[in-house]
């Protein structure tokens, strides 16, 4: 089968299982492990390379075999010869389609190292499983038809590959079999992809010519095919490259806590992962953010305690003091910790089919930390495949921008050039739950431990209790012209009667004033319930009792509204009229202009109404009178102490 | 420096896996089928949390059928880990009196399919650890680590979630969870590489030794109960001892035996090495609907 020169290390493992499996499993005992992706377009032959390495390091079984053979027969697409690329496609729709969509993990082992490969898809409408494969690998190999030389996708590949942080790139020329194993035309696609990986910054890469149809130069180099070929088989390369794992251990020491164990009350441990350096009982740490340093007292595991702990390792650290630590917080080098910051670059990759929305809040979970993080407008949008910079007002799925992220808190950082572990982040959608972006943290566009909150001797509590009420937002949604204002405003006129201090902040007021800077794209409309939200707070710690009206037609933006208050603070009140009910009443004129198109991002007309799935009232306008609706929510209310 | 090992860089991510969904799940549970692969999974769960018990219960989905050998250890490695047995049985099942020889594929959907989400809505787990590894199958090697199914448990492939470097998104809407794969990117050798050096207690039948056998439908099987398959087959199968092992462990009536010598770890490693016969094949789920059975058994809710 295979037309490689020479012994072929690969098998000569099979004879020590069979004489001395002792021997053979002490030897792999001790591999280390390698994580690769393998990326090129549809035709490259990615998934036939993978194939061939599982079958050459004998990774396939009789019976998969013998499938494969008929399967071959039915639907390959390689006549009467075995096509192994019918090994590495997985899902059955996939394989009517004959390409590969999704990320799929295959494993093989030499005597030296286990393989973890990722075999991402070449579709340039799945960038995001490429991203997905890239984050966990320490290696590309990037594919390249050798009769087709470097393509578009191949520089696309190449760019994700480094974004991501891929030290390791080799530049596979693949199908040399059918340019008849022409030197000239290998050194010609190392020279074009040499220009272009100079212009990435891409500093090294190893190319090889190989055949994954004929195995040429996969496992032992130089095949006879090639003999002008004076560098390793790809075998020989993935055993020897450096592992990342090992270069995290020169950096100082790191741990985001994951979880603290406490079976009883003299044990307290901190249980995490350690990302970078390494860490002895006895050695001076620093929790962060909090700043207090402690000793650490002991290295727990099950078999024993540690003399020592290293990068790569999920380990419980118990400390000398009993200071404050939880998940979120980070175990850190007390002479050299990690910043913290809650505004940042970084470089975003959209994964959602929903566009990003600047402004809105997500979800950003960063190691252990969880917090609530807003994207600013790009500051542009990368073209992957010539490098431009493009102007962008947002991020759609597959692009690939960079842009502003501010967090409600402060959160430790790495930059991600300096630590994958603590630089990469997710953002995920508040509603759907959606992981819509990876983001890669560039640096920090201010040190946030220079922003204090401003200790105040009277409290939000002293505020309230002197006014004799327990202060809430009210926050009236609903289309416009449903009656929010009117409900509102008696709704208040009732409040003052029983004595209480009440502000009402309205849509068309707050427009004139604090927001009219804003027109009402869907950013603006964001940013416009944004700042109501926090002046509403304030005015809450004030000690007032607040109500808003505002169609604030997204449930994300009266979500994140929510979560600037406590608990039963926030009362969402829904009110409901039909959009037939509204638009004929129509006491603005708004509907009319809005459906002559003199008014664009027209809510109900132009521009969705997310109806509030767990409002905490719901007043029906076309049953309820005004007064009926107002003291409807009087009585959901009390008691106002 | 120190260079850890592939078996060492396995073991923290699986540990990293469990403890973020221990701290990100409301309600999480651990399935513990009584395998190889479990033993490994629940030895993980130990040290991940020690000195803590691991935070969760163990649940067995039974469908009745287990070898005895299987039972024995269940309530054995439970009460040593410190942690609560459940057991499920569909009650449904139990009713119909469901079997491997009357019933086919239906004894497997009633009794672990169907069983399996009736057990995860009776206690409202939100999170489910599995032992399930990309190597065993090709569905599986396209399987996120975290897995999410809707409140009516179906797996949609083109629903899952990127997911990227270590960073785990938990978060679900009300009724829907995630199954969980501490194990994905261990290979079968890993497993058996890792039982040899943690030292872990696995079901005696994974090592051969004399067993009474007989032959079913060309398959060699276990009479681990003959009262049992005779009142089920209407006759008492033919018994002959061999020597034989199991490569996987399921219901005895449907997992094949292969006669082998292999009776120490290393010997079954061997041996395993030099088979020419993929591991699931023993088991007769995978081959129901041609190449694509686990596929959709996924998409209906198994795990």
């Amino acid at each position: 089968m295979s037309e490689t020169t020479g012994k072929d290390p690969v098998y000569e493992v099979d004879s020590l299982i069979a004489e001395d499996i002792e021997a053979y499993l002490d030897q792999h005992q001790n591999k280390g492990l390698l994580r690769f992706i393998t990326c090129g377009s549809v035709d490259d032959g990615k998934s036939t390379l993978i194939g061939r390495l599982l079958y050459d390091s004998k990774m396939i079984f009789e019976d998969q075999l013998a499938s494969l053979e008929a399967d071959s027969k039915r639907v390959g697409t390689q006549g009467q010869e075995i096509d192994f690329a019918l090994l590495v496609d997985g899902l059955a729709a996939e394989r009517e389609q004959g390409i590969t969509i999704d990320v799929a993990y295959r494993f093989f082992s030499t005597e030296k190292r286990k393989f973890i490969v990722a075999d991402t898809p070449g579709h340039e409408q799945y960038t995001r499983n490429m991203v997905t494969g890239a984050s966990t690998a320490d290696l590309a190999v990037i594919l390249v038809d050798a009769r087709k030389g470097v393509l578009v996708q191949t520089k696309r590949h190449s760019t994700i590959a480094h974004l991501l942080g891929i030290r390791h790139l080799v530049l596979a020329v693949n199908k040399m079999d059918l340019v008849e194993y022409s030197q000239e035309v290998f050194d010609q696609i190392v020279s074009d992809y040499g220009d272009f990986a100079k212009e990435l910054g891409i500093k090294e890469f190893t190319a090889i010519p190989l055949s994954g149809f004929r195995g040429d130069n996969i496992t032992a180099a130089p095949s006879a095919n090639t003999p002008w070929y004076g560098g390793p088989s790809l075998i020989d390369h993935l055993e020897t490259v450096e592992i990342a794992n090992v270069a995290a251990q020169k950096r100082s020491f790191r741990m985001p806590v994951q979880w603290v164990n406490r079976p009883n009350l003299d044990f307290r441990g901190f249980a995490g992962l350690i990302t970078d350096g390494t860490i002895q009982p006895g050695d001076a740490v620093r929790v962060v953010p909090s700043g207090r340093t402690s000793t650490v007292k002991s290295i727990v595991t099950m078999g024993g305690e540690l003399d020592e702990a290293v990068a790569g390792q999920s380990v419980t650290i118990r400390l000398d003091d009993e200071i404050d630590c939880s998940r979120g917080d980070m175990i850190a080098a007390a002479d050299n910790p990690p910043q913290a910051s809650d505004q940042f670059e970084a470089t975003l990759v959209w994964m959602s089919e929903e566009a990003m929305k600047p402004g809105r809040a997500y979800w950003l979970k960063l190691g252990t930390q969880n917090v609530s993080a807003s994207v600013q407008v790009p500051k542009y949008e990368l073209n992957v495949n010539t490098l431009d910079h493009l102007a962008a007002k947002t991020l759609e799925l597959n692009s690939i921008g960079v842009a502003e992220v501010h967090t409600d808190k402060p959160i430790v950082f790495e930059p991600y050039a300096t630590s994958r572990a603590l630089g990469g982040f997710i953002l995920i959608d508040k509603i759907t739950n959606a992981t819509v972006a990876a983001g890669m943290l560039n640096f920090s566009l201010r040190r946030a431990d220079n922003v204090h909150w401003q200790p105040t001797t009277i409290t939000r509590e002293h505020h309230a209790a002197m006014k004799n009420q327990t202060p809430r937002l009210l926050w009236f949604t609903g289309l416009s012209g449903s009656g929010k204002s009117t409900i509102a405003n008696a709704v208040e006129a009732r409040l003052n009667l029983m004595n209480r201090h009440t502000f009402l902040l309205d849509g068309d007021n707050v427009r004139h004033g604090l927001n009219k800077d804003l027109g009402f794209t869907e950013a603006d409309r964001i940013e416009n319930i944004r700042r109501v939200g926090e002046v509403a707070r304030l005015m809450v710690d004030a000690g007032l009792i607040v109500m808003t009206a505002f169609i604030s037609p997204f449930r994300a933006e009266r979500q994140m509204v929510r979560e600037m208050f406590d608990d039963d603070e926030f009362i969402e009140i829904f009110v409901d009229t039909p959009l037939e009910v509204a638009e004929r009443r129509d006491v603005k004129g708004l509907y009319k202009k809005a459906r002559a198109g003199e008014l664009k991002n027209f809510t109900g007309i132009d521009s969705p109404y997310e109806e509030p799935h767990s409002a905490e009232i719901r007043v029906n306008t076309v049953e309820m009178s005004v007064e009926e609706a107002a003291e409807h929510i009087i009585a959901q209310i009390l008691p106002l102490k | 420096m120190r260079r850890l090992t592939h078996l060492q860089r396995l073991e923290a991510e699986s540990i990293h896996i469990m403890r973020e969904v221990v701290s990100e799940a409301a309600k999480p549970v651990m399935l513990y089928s009584i395998g190889k692969d479990s033993a490994v999974m629940l030895h993980l769960a130990k040290k991940a949390f020690y000195p803590s018990p691991p935070p969760f219960p163990l649940l067995h989905v039974d469908t009745t059928w287990k070898f005895k050998d299987m039972y024995d250890l269940r309530e054995r490695s439970a009460q040593q880990a410190g942690m609560e047995l459940l057991v499920w049985q569909n009650p449904e099942a139990k009713e119909r009196d469901i079997n491997p020889f009357d019933h086919g594929p239906l004894h497997t959907d009633m009794w672990k399919t169907e069983g399996l989400k009736q057990a995860l809505d009776h206690y409202g787990f939100d999170a489910a650890f599995g032992g399930a590894r990309r190597d065993e199958e090709k569905s599986r090697a396209k399987e996120r680590i975290f897995s999410f199914r809707t409140a009516s448990h179906g797996w949609d492939p083109k629903y899952q979630r990127p997911e990227l470097w270590n960073v785990y998104n938990a978060r679900k809407s009300k009724g829907e969870s995630i199954r969980v794969f501490p194990l994905s990117n261990w290979t079968e050798l890993d497993i058996w590489q890792y039982i040899m050096a943690e030292n872990i207690e696995i079901v005696p039948l994974y090592f051969a030794a004399p067993r009474p056998t007989y032959i079913h439908e060309g398959g060699l099987f276990m009479a681990d109960d003959i009262d049992r398959l005779e009142q089920v087959m209407g006759k008492k199968p033919e018994i002959t001892e061999r020597s034989v092992r199991f490569r996987t462990l399921g219901c005895f009536p449907l997992t094949g035996a292969v006669e082998s010598e292999a009776s120490t770890l290393a010997e079954v490693v061997q041996e395993m090495l030099l088979t020419t016969t993929s591991e699931r094949q023993g088991r007769v789920i995978d081959q129901d609907e041609g190449g694509a059975g686990m596929e959709k058994k996924k998409q209906e809710g198994y795990f």
